[in-house]
Protein backbone atom coordinates (compact mmCIF):
# COMPACT_ATOMS: atom_id res chain seq x y z
CA UNK A 1 0.00 0.00 0.00
CA UNK A 2 1.37 3.60 -1.07
CA UNK A 3 2.49 5.92 1.52
CA UNK A 4 1.58 8.87 0.23
CA UNK A 5 -2.11 9.45 -1.68
CA UNK A 6 -1.90 9.75 -5.14
CA UNK A 7 -2.33 13.63 -6.03
CA UNK A 8 -3.68 15.26 -8.69
CA UNK A 9 -3.27 19.49 -9.12
CA UNK A 10 -5.48 21.51 -10.97
CA UNK A 11 -5.15 25.45 -11.22
CA UNK A 12 -8.21 27.21 -12.54
CA UNK A 13 -7.84 30.95 -13.91
CA UNK A 14 -10.98 32.96 -11.67
CA UNK A 15 -12.96 32.56 -15.21
CA UNK A 16 -16.66 31.44 -14.83
CA UNK A 17 -16.20 29.01 -17.18
CA UNK A 18 -13.99 27.68 -14.34
CA UNK A 19 -17.29 26.32 -12.12
CA UNK A 20 -17.82 23.90 -14.70
CA UNK A 21 -14.86 22.93 -15.58
CA UNK A 22 -13.66 22.05 -12.36
CA UNK A 23 -17.04 19.93 -11.45
CA UNK A 24 -16.50 18.04 -14.81
CA UNK A 25 -13.15 16.82 -13.72
CA UNK A 26 -14.36 16.26 -10.23
CA UNK A 27 -16.94 13.62 -11.70
CA UNK A 28 -13.91 12.29 -13.76
CA UNK A 29 -11.87 11.92 -10.98
CA UNK A 30 -14.40 10.45 -8.78
CA UNK A 31 -15.29 7.65 -11.83
CA UNK A 32 -11.95 6.90 -12.40
CA UNK A 33 -11.65 6.60 -8.86
CA UNK A 34 -14.73 3.72 -8.92
CA UNK A 35 -17.60 6.22 -7.16
CA UNK A 36 -20.95 5.38 -8.36
CA UNK A 37 -23.00 7.62 -10.16
CA UNK A 38 -25.00 9.18 -7.03
CA UNK A 39 -21.45 10.07 -5.60
CA UNK A 40 -20.03 11.20 -8.69
CA UNK A 41 -22.76 13.56 -9.30
CA UNK A 42 -22.43 14.68 -5.34
CA UNK A 43 -18.52 15.48 -5.72
CA UNK A 44 -18.87 17.46 -8.51
CA UNK A 45 -21.72 19.46 -6.77
CA UNK A 46 -19.37 19.75 -4.01
CA UNK A 47 -16.51 21.07 -6.23
CA UNK A 48 -18.66 23.34 -8.54
CA UNK A 49 -19.74 24.97 -5.30
CA UNK A 50 -16.50 25.52 -3.56
CA UNK A 51 -14.69 26.83 -6.76
CA UNK A 52 -18.20 29.00 -7.06
CA UNK A 53 -17.32 30.03 -3.91
CA UNK A 54 -13.45 30.75 -4.68
CA UNK A 55 -14.52 33.13 -8.04
CA UNK A 56 -17.21 35.41 -6.48
CA UNK A 57 -16.09 35.52 -2.74
CA UNK A 58 -12.72 34.67 -2.46
CA UNK A 59 -11.07 36.00 -5.55
CA UNK A 60 -13.77 38.48 -6.18
CA UNK A 61 -13.94 37.77 -9.88
CA UNK A 62 -10.34 39.18 -10.66
CA UNK A 63 -9.46 37.28 -13.81
CA UNK A 64 -5.64 37.15 -12.51
CA UNK A 65 -6.26 35.29 -9.04
CA UNK A 66 -6.04 31.64 -9.17
CA UNK A 67 -8.13 28.74 -7.96
CA UNK A 68 -6.58 25.74 -6.87
CA UNK A 69 -7.70 22.00 -6.72
CA UNK A 70 -5.91 19.25 -5.14
CA UNK A 71 -7.24 16.01 -4.93
CA UNK A 72 -5.68 13.35 -3.02
CA UNK A 73 -6.40 9.83 -3.27
CA UNK A 74 -6.43 7.49 -0.30
CA UNK A 75 -7.45 3.88 -0.05
CA UNK A 76 -10.15 4.79 1.64
CA UNK A 77 -11.02 8.05 0.62
CA UNK A 78 -10.87 11.15 -1.71
CA UNK A 79 -9.74 14.11 -0.10
CA UNK A 80 -10.68 17.89 -2.33
CA UNK A 81 -8.84 21.10 -1.17
CA UNK A 82 -10.34 24.28 -3.07
CA UNK A 83 -8.42 27.08 -2.59
CA UNK A 84 -8.17 30.73 -3.60
CA UNK A 85 -6.09 34.37 -3.12
CA UNK A 86 -8.93 35.66 -1.55
CA UNK A 87 -9.10 37.28 2.53
CA UNK A 88 -10.20 33.82 3.83
CA UNK A 89 -13.49 33.41 5.62
CA UNK A 90 -15.04 31.69 8.74
CA UNK A 91 -17.51 28.69 8.67
CA UNK A 92 -18.93 29.58 12.20
CA UNK A 93 -19.81 33.16 9.77
CA UNK A 94 -21.39 31.74 7.69
CA UNK A 95 -25.61 31.55 8.34
CA UNK A 96 -27.74 28.34 8.69
CA UNK A 97 -29.88 28.79 5.48
CA UNK A 98 -32.57 26.22 7.49
CA UNK A 99 -33.21 28.74 9.85
CA UNK A 100 -36.53 29.97 9.85
CA UNK A 101 -34.95 33.47 9.92
CA UNK A 102 -32.16 32.47 6.78
CA UNK A 103 -34.38 30.09 4.13
CA UNK A 104 -35.44 33.01 2.52
CA UNK A 105 -32.20 34.88 2.32
CA UNK A 106 -29.06 34.46 -0.02
CA UNK A 107 -26.35 32.97 2.11
CA UNK A 108 -25.26 30.02 3.31
CA UNK A 109 -27.01 27.04 1.17
CA UNK A 110 -23.64 26.40 -0.68
CA UNK A 111 -21.77 25.68 2.57
CA UNK A 112 -24.79 23.59 3.24
CA UNK A 113 -24.76 21.54 0.37
CA UNK A 114 -20.69 20.38 0.39
CA UNK A 115 -21.00 19.77 3.68
CA UNK A 116 -24.35 17.63 3.14
CA UNK A 117 -23.08 15.65 0.27
CA UNK A 118 -19.81 15.14 1.27
CA UNK A 119 -18.52 12.95 4.15
CA UNK A 120 -16.04 15.40 5.89
CA UNK A 121 -15.90 19.09 5.08
CA UNK A 122 -14.32 21.99 6.96
CA UNK A 123 -12.81 25.58 5.31
CA UNK A 124 -9.69 26.27 6.75
CA UNK A 125 -7.32 29.66 6.27
CA UNK A 126 -4.65 28.69 3.45
CA UNK A 127 -0.77 29.53 4.17
CA UNK A 128 -1.39 32.90 2.18
CA UNK A 129 -4.16 33.84 3.94
CA UNK A 130 -7.08 32.96 0.94
CA UNK A 131 -9.69 29.94 1.77
CA UNK A 132 -9.00 26.73 1.51
CA UNK A 133 -12.09 24.39 1.65
CA UNK A 134 -11.36 20.62 2.64
CA UNK A 135 -13.92 18.00 2.22
CA UNK A 136 -13.46 14.51 1.55
CA UNK A 137 -15.56 11.42 0.50
CA UNK A 138 -15.53 8.05 1.71
CA UNK A 139 -15.51 5.14 -0.81
CA UNK A 140 -16.94 1.41 0.06
CA UNK A 141 -14.23 0.02 -1.47
CA UNK A 142 -10.56 0.45 -1.89
CA UNK A 143 -9.50 3.82 -3.97
CA UNK A 144 -7.67 3.02 -7.17
CA UNK A 145 -4.22 4.40 -7.18
CA UNK A 146 -3.99 3.91 -11.12
CA UNK A 147 -6.08 7.32 -11.44
CA UNK B 1 -27.30 21.58 -21.89
CA UNK B 2 -27.81 25.27 -21.71
CA UNK B 3 -30.89 26.92 -19.51
CA UNK B 4 -33.67 27.18 -21.98
CA UNK B 5 -37.66 28.44 -20.94
CA UNK B 6 -40.70 28.97 -22.10
CA UNK B 7 -44.12 30.26 -20.86
CA UNK B 8 -47.52 29.47 -21.66
CA UNK B 9 -50.70 30.72 -19.70
CA UNK B 10 -53.06 27.49 -18.50
CA UNK B 11 -56.35 28.88 -17.12
CA UNK B 12 -55.04 32.41 -15.78
CA UNK B 13 -51.76 31.29 -14.88
CA UNK B 14 -48.08 31.28 -16.13
CA UNK B 15 -47.25 28.11 -16.46
CA UNK B 16 -43.19 28.33 -17.50
CA UNK B 17 -41.33 24.84 -18.81
CA UNK B 18 -37.88 24.78 -17.96
CA UNK B 19 -34.90 22.66 -19.01
CA UNK B 20 -31.13 22.81 -18.81
CA UNK B 21 -29.24 23.42 -15.60
CA UNK B 22 -29.66 26.91 -13.11
CA UNK B 23 -26.55 27.74 -12.26
CA UNK B 24 -24.38 30.89 -12.14
CA UNK B 25 -24.31 32.16 -15.45
CA UNK B 26 -26.09 29.36 -17.02
CA UNK B 27 -29.73 30.13 -16.23
CA UNK B 28 -29.66 32.14 -13.22
CA UNK B 29 -29.80 35.72 -14.84
CA UNK B 30 -32.43 34.73 -17.74
CA UNK B 31 -34.41 33.14 -14.79
CA UNK B 32 -34.69 36.59 -12.72
CA UNK B 33 -35.42 38.03 -16.14
CA UNK B 34 -38.16 36.22 -17.28
CA UNK B 35 -39.52 36.64 -13.93
CA UNK B 36 -39.24 40.47 -13.76
CA UNK B 37 -40.83 40.23 -17.45
CA UNK B 38 -43.61 38.34 -16.01
CA UNK B 39 -44.57 40.48 -13.20
CA UNK B 40 -44.20 43.50 -15.54
CA UNK B 41 -47.13 42.15 -17.61
CA UNK B 42 -48.76 42.01 -14.73
CA UNK B 43 -48.94 37.93 -14.47
CA UNK B 44 -48.17 37.01 -10.98
CA UNK B 45 -49.88 33.58 -10.85
CA UNK B 46 -46.63 31.42 -11.82
CA UNK B 47 -45.83 27.44 -11.95
CA UNK B 48 -42.51 26.64 -12.90
CA UNK B 49 -42.46 23.29 -14.54
CA UNK B 50 -38.57 22.07 -13.76
CA UNK B 51 -39.64 18.67 -15.21
CA UNK B 52 -36.35 19.71 -17.76
CA UNK B 53 -34.28 20.93 -15.28
CA UNK B 54 -31.90 18.53 -14.94
CA UNK B 55 -29.00 20.43 -12.24
CA UNK B 56 -29.22 23.01 -10.04
CA UNK B 57 -26.52 25.00 -7.66
CA UNK B 58 -26.79 27.19 -4.90
CA UNK B 59 -27.04 30.02 -7.10
CA UNK B 60 -29.93 28.56 -9.03
CA UNK B 61 -31.82 27.62 -5.71
CA UNK B 62 -31.02 31.40 -4.66
CA UNK B 63 -32.78 32.38 -8.02
CA UNK B 64 -35.73 30.38 -7.44
CA UNK B 65 -35.88 31.71 -3.58
CA UNK B 66 -35.31 35.41 -4.93
CA UNK B 67 -38.44 35.23 -7.52
CA UNK B 68 -40.32 33.82 -4.89
CA UNK B 69 -39.91 36.55 -2.71
CA UNK B 70 -40.05 39.02 -5.69
CA UNK B 71 -43.32 37.52 -6.76
CA UNK B 72 -44.90 37.46 -3.37
CA UNK B 73 -44.35 40.99 -2.93
CA UNK B 74 -45.86 41.89 -5.55
CA UNK B 75 -49.30 39.93 -4.25
CA UNK B 76 -48.19 36.65 -6.33
CA UNK B 77 -47.32 33.22 -5.80
CA UNK B 78 -44.58 30.89 -7.85
CA UNK B 79 -45.25 27.60 -7.37
CA UNK B 80 -42.98 24.64 -8.50
CA UNK B 81 -43.95 21.50 -10.27
CA UNK B 82 -42.61 18.23 -11.65
CA UNK B 83 -39.28 18.05 -9.24
CA UNK B 84 -36.79 15.33 -10.04
CA UNK B 85 -34.56 13.29 -7.15
CA UNK B 86 -32.11 15.81 -7.72
CA UNK B 87 -33.46 19.13 -7.16
CA UNK B 88 -36.02 17.43 -4.94
CA UNK B 89 -33.04 16.52 -2.27
CA UNK B 90 -31.65 19.53 -2.79
CA UNK B 91 -34.90 21.55 -1.74
CA UNK B 92 -35.39 18.58 0.92
CA UNK B 93 -31.78 19.67 2.41
CA UNK B 94 -32.69 23.39 2.38
CA UNK B 95 -35.44 23.33 3.80
CA UNK B 96 -36.85 24.97 0.67
CA UNK B 97 -39.56 22.55 0.34
CA UNK B 98 -41.17 23.94 3.20
CA UNK B 99 -41.27 27.04 1.46
CA UNK B 100 -42.77 26.11 -2.06
CA UNK B 101 -45.80 24.72 -2.81
CA UNK B 102 -45.08 21.54 -4.78
CA UNK B 103 -47.06 19.87 -7.43
CA UNK B 104 -46.92 16.40 -9.40
CA UNK B 105 -49.65 17.61 -11.93
CA UNK B 106 -50.23 20.46 -13.50
CA UNK B 107 -53.93 20.77 -13.54
CA UNK B 108 -53.69 20.39 -9.55
CA UNK B 109 -50.84 22.99 -9.71
CA UNK B 110 -53.28 25.37 -11.88
CA UNK B 111 -56.58 24.93 -9.85
CA UNK B 112 -54.25 25.38 -6.28
CA UNK B 113 -54.11 28.91 -7.07
CA UNK B 114 -57.14 31.22 -5.23
CA UNK B 115 -58.80 32.85 -7.83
Amino acid sequence: MPSKPQRIEVVLETLIESITLAEEVGVRVAATAGFDEDDQYKIGLAVHEAVMNAFQYGNRQQRERKIKILFELFPEKLVIHVTDQGAGFQLADVPDPREDENVLGDSGRGCLLMKAFMDEFDVLVSEAGGAEVVMAKRSRRPISQGV
Amino acid sequence: MSFKAVSREVGGVTVIDMDGRITLGEGSDLLRDLISEKLGAGQKKIVMNLAGITYIDSTGLGELVAGYRHVKSQGGEIKLMNLNKKVSDLLQITKLYAVFDIHNDEAQAVASFQF
